[in-house]
């Protein structure tokens, strides 16, 4: 019996005190006809030592290839303390931390997180996560329409180079609050919005939401953009990626008064890669917003004894409390994510992510000269990036891919099912966990398969 | 005094191991750099490994103090489920790795998918909703989409029982539906005639958890699941209770069209300090169709078997997408493992001794002399006592109870949820503790209400011998403090 410490004594001893025949017994409010006898098509229990087996063998049999592929997942290296760390059983099996007398541990390390993204993104609160990238930005969609007192709009904005599965999950998310969405043009020189032609969009959006650097790496023209839509009485929804506010100006600081919400995927920092999950998402905002943020908060007090204390916050925004009037629906956060990022983050520090978010732009750009030397393939967009180019192939990509996976290289992401006037790109993308040697390889096998 | 990691920091610390080495600046225009330095830790890798073990420490959690928190299921997490998630072949996998690369990983969703089935009764799964409330979403916008496909727009109306999870009226309200609140009576169960007069046209379904959070099994399930049925709406099932019932009954046979799981609570995936978790949902044939994507598919069989994603071609009807993959993918390995490790017959057991041992400790809880909310009716993995009666006689609430149990070494059970019963403790030990714990436990409590009888100790200023003493939450929502605004030196 797996996990289950009773033994026979027990089982009397324990009958004996309910009054009951049997175990059986316990169940006899349940309509007889609900009752089942056996869970048919599950099968027989594994030991430990063969689930294990058997699981090593699946692992092992789905090869990792030389990882060039970013599209909203970083291949970056994780330090041994993390994980070391974040799967202690008193972080691992620790509950949500509703009663802060037992849960200093949790409660200490997400306010250390809510300082530090507060700090990166250079706004004024952080919340202690969300589910991931995608629903922060749906999350985030919904609060500035709640906090925006100035329009009455329900349309939302997406500049051009918001990734696309983001925008399939905020219409998820969002169906059935009457929201409506709209998409600037891409460039298809430079790769970003065309800030002379934004005066050319005449409706009036609750929200406007930038992603930079742009699902293609491509660097927008935030303070212009920023500026735009303040003046149109929207309020700015900035989506980045963590390790790149190491290098580039924070979305406080976009335009003359700053974005507003800032939101985006933390699976960068400290986080694998694990197929896709779980990571967790991040959203930060203006003091004058914090009311209207969603998710759980962690604010600093004291005890009776005087002595720094932490606890949940303002709980009466979440379901728990305002039940069908929440900010939210949301429950959880992701914890033992966000225990993983704020290890991660102690660890490296402002210069260390920086000095991280360096070599991964060092070895795109390696990376990039090295390719565009062979025939057939060009970069697409001109002007500044940040870690991912989006380059075009003179052959279809999907051959182009099948055949690097048969060198063994993720050579990228396939840009044509969600672009299709951007037809045989390729989105690639460099970590610093990729050498000079693995560069070479790629570029190797870029120069046999383009002949 | 606690320090934080920034109080710690001194400028120019380091932990340079972790430095990756680059030679040239970035080429950037200096028009999109950063030029201010925000304030994050700066720190040797040991300052960081004691300052987060530390804190660690003064944690309490299912490894080191029992939990019984109701409607959380706070069983053991067994440790081969993280050590298996963690092998690199899986932890290290991008999530745009190619399908003919990652089928061990698939093949493990797609069993994973079927035993789902097999133990809900349902008849297809989705793996994409990264939380119960996430699924809850899922659930109601289904029907939501059901209804309209059907040219019936006006059903917006989601009945809920008055005693129902925050979540759920929060996620009926978030799908643009309207919320009726349904009562329930003296006994546990929901009021038939109540809600033989709240169905109608506009009816979209009821949300429904059995057990209920009463911690009682709703008798009437099946008139409930007809009425509703029968004027046009569908039954949506919250499955937080799942462990009352697992291998012994089914919601599909209670006649649920759609119900989600919470793979953190039934199925033993990690808290993690509040999350991750996953909220898988299953459908009967007539949701199929909505279910969010992405889903595993198979090709083929026995060794020619052949996995892949199915996405908005293969379900065009679908929701749509809940995350930026395929949900908690490392949370779901976990779950197939935990359940490979229970197999049909270690399903069926922990609904007997989750409520074997529910039961043993209401009895004896009743016996040293609390009030059960519902004295006649079985526990099912959880029950309520509630302390009106103590709070009357020796000012002494749950709240009292909650905090003066952590020194004694036991974390509170569920306090003043459901709204229902005052002064309430909702009580789950799950099958995983032994018959001596939950013995202690019940000394705890006996001691506590015998401390306040005689005046021993001032329970309104415990705990005691917690890391902090009891956390001013009144100055917290006052003076707010969210992030800490030092300078490091």
């Amino acid at each position: 019996m797996p996990f289950i410490p009773h033994n026979k004594t027990d089982i009397k001893e324990m009958l004996g005190t309910i009054k009951a025949g049997s175990i059986d017994d316990l169940f006899d409010e349940i309509p007889k006809n609900l009752l089942i006898d056996q869970l048919k098509e599950v099968p027989q229990a594994l030991s430990e030592m063969e689930i294990t087996r058997l699981m090593r063998k699946r692992s092992l049999l789905d090869e990792k290839l030389l990882c060039f592929t970013g599209a909203g997942a970083y291949d970056h290296h994780i330090p041994a303390v993390v994980w070391d760390i974040a799967t202690r059983g008193e972080f691992y099996s620790a509950y949500t931390p509703y009663q802060a007398e037992a849960s200093q541990g949790t409660l200490q390390t997400i306010y250390e997180y809510q300082t530090m993204m507060a700090n990166l993104t250079g706004l004024d609160v952080s919340n202690a996560s969300m589910y991931d990238g995608a629903s922060s930005v749906a999350e985030a969609i919904l609060m500035a329409v709640r906090a925006n007192r100035n329009s009455d709009s329900r349309k939302v904005l997406f500049v051009s180079g918001v990734n696309c599965t983001y925008q399939k999950v905020v219409t998820t998310i969002c169906q059935g609050q009457g929201l409506t969405f709209d998409r600037l043009p891409l460039d298809i020189d430079t790769g970003k919005t065309n800030v002379d032609e934004l005066s050319e969009y005449d409706q009036s959006p609750v929200a406007v939401v930038i992603q930079h650097p742009s699902f293609f790496g491509t660097l927008e023209n935030v303070d212009a953009i920023t500026d735009w839509a303040h003046e149109m009485g929207a309020l700015v929804i900035a989506a980045t990626n963590p390790i790149s506010l190491t290098l580039l100006k924070p979305p406080g600081e976009w335009g003359k008064n700053g974005a507003d919400i800032c939101c985006g995927e933390g699976q960068p920092l400290g986080i694998p890669l694990s197929y896709g999950g779980p990571y967790f998402g991040f959203i930060t905002c203006k003091k004058e917003f914090l009311r209207q943020i969603p998710g759980r908060l962690v604010g600093c007090t004291t005890d009776q004894k005087g002595r720094r204390s932490f606890t949940l916050t303002l709980q009466a925004r979440e379901q728990h409390i305002r039940r069908s009037k929440a900010t939210s629906n949301i429950c959880t956060n992701q914890g033992l994510m966000v225990t993983a990022a704020t290890i991660y983050m102690s660890l490296l520090g402002f210069k260390g992510l920086r000095s991280v978010a360096q070599k991964s732009h060092e070895q795109t750009f390696k990376l990039i000269q090295q390719l565009t030397s062979i025939n057939g393939i060009k970069t697409i967009f001109s002007g500044p990036y940040f870690h991912e180019v989006a380059i075009k192939l003179d052959h279809p990509v999907d051959y182009v891919l099948e055949q690097l996976a048969l060198r063994n290289i993720l050579g990228g992401y396939d840009l044509t099912s969600d672009f299709p006037q951007l037809k045989n790109s390729l989105l690639v993308c460099v970590t610093e966990t990729k050498t000079d040697e693995d560069i070479t390889i790629f570029a190797e096998a870029m120069k046999e398969i383009m002949i | 005094m606690t320090e934080l990691i920034f109080e710690k920091s001194r400028k120019g610390r380091a932990a340079y191991a972790q430095y990756p080495q680059f030679s040239s600046d970035t080429g950037i225009p200096e028009e999109f750099l950063r030029h201010s330095n925000p304030v994050l830790p700066e720190v040797s890798e040991l300052q960081v490994v004691r300052h987060f073990t530390l804190l660690s420490q003064k944690n309490f959690s299912i490894d080191t103090h029992f939990y019984p928190l109701g409607s959380c299921t706070m069983k053991y997490n067994p440790r081969v489920c993280n050590q298996i998630a963690m092998m690199p072949g899986f932890a290290d996998k991008h999530p745009l790795s190619f399908e003919n690369h990652s089928q061990g990983f698939l093949s493990s969703m797609y069993e994973l998918q079927d035993m789902l089935k097999a133990i809900t009764g349902m008849q297809a799964i989705s793996l994409a909703p990264m939380a119960g409330a996430q699924g809850e979403f899922a659930g109601v916008a289904m029907i939501r989409a059901y209804h309209v496909n059907r040219g019936e727009k006006n059903r917006n109306e989601i009945i809920v029982p008055d005693a129902a999870h925050g979540t759920n009226p929060a996620t009926a309200i978030m799908c643009g539906c309207k919320v009726l609140e349904l009562s329930t009576k003296e006994d546990g169960d929901i009021d038939i005639d109540v809600l033989k007069n709240m169905v109608g046209k506009n009816t979209a379904g009821i949300m429904l958890t059995n057990p209920s959070t009463l911690g009682v099994f709703e008798r009437n399930i099946m008139e409930i699941a007809d009425i509703v049925h029968k004027a046009g709406g569908l039954l949506y099932y919250d499955g937080a209770n799942l462990n009352a019932i697992l291998g012994k009954v089914r919601p599909g046979d209670m006649g649920f069209d759609v119900i989600h799981l919470n793979l953190h609570k039934t199925f033993s995936t990690p808290h993690g300090g509040g999350g991750p978790g996953s909220g898988v949902i299953g459908v009967g044939d007539c949701l199929k169709p909505f279910m969010p994507i992405p889903i595993i598919g198979k090709r083929g069989t026995g060794k020619k078997a052949r996995y892949r994603w199915l996405a908005e071609k293969d379900l065009p009807k679908s929701i749509g997408r809940l995350s930026g993959f395929m949900g908690n993918a490392g949370v779901l390995i976990r779950a197939y493992v935990y359940m490979r490790l229970l197999g049909a017959n270690g399903m069926k057991r922990i609904a007997e001794f989750a409520t074997l041992n529910a039961n043993y400790l209401q009895s004896r809880l009743k016996n040293v002399g609390f009030e059960l909310a519902f004295p006649n009716r079985r526990a099912t993995h959880e029950f309520i006592i509630t302390l009106k009666n103590e709070q009357k006689e020796f000012s002494i609430n749950a709240m009292d109870f909650a905090k003066s149990l952590l020194d004694y070494g036991f974390h509170a059970p569920t306090i003043y949820f459901p709204l229902l019963i005052s002064e309430c403790l909702l009580i789950e030990p799950t099958e995983t503790e032994t018959k001596e714990t939950i013995d202690s436990f019940v000394d705890a409590m006996a001691q506590i209400l015998d401390n306040a009888k005689t005046k021993n100790t001032n329970h309104k200023e415990a705990p005691f011998n917690m890391p902090v003493n009891r956390v001013d939450e009144l100055q917290a929502a006052r003076n707010l403090d969210l992030t800490y605004k030092e300078i490091i030196e």
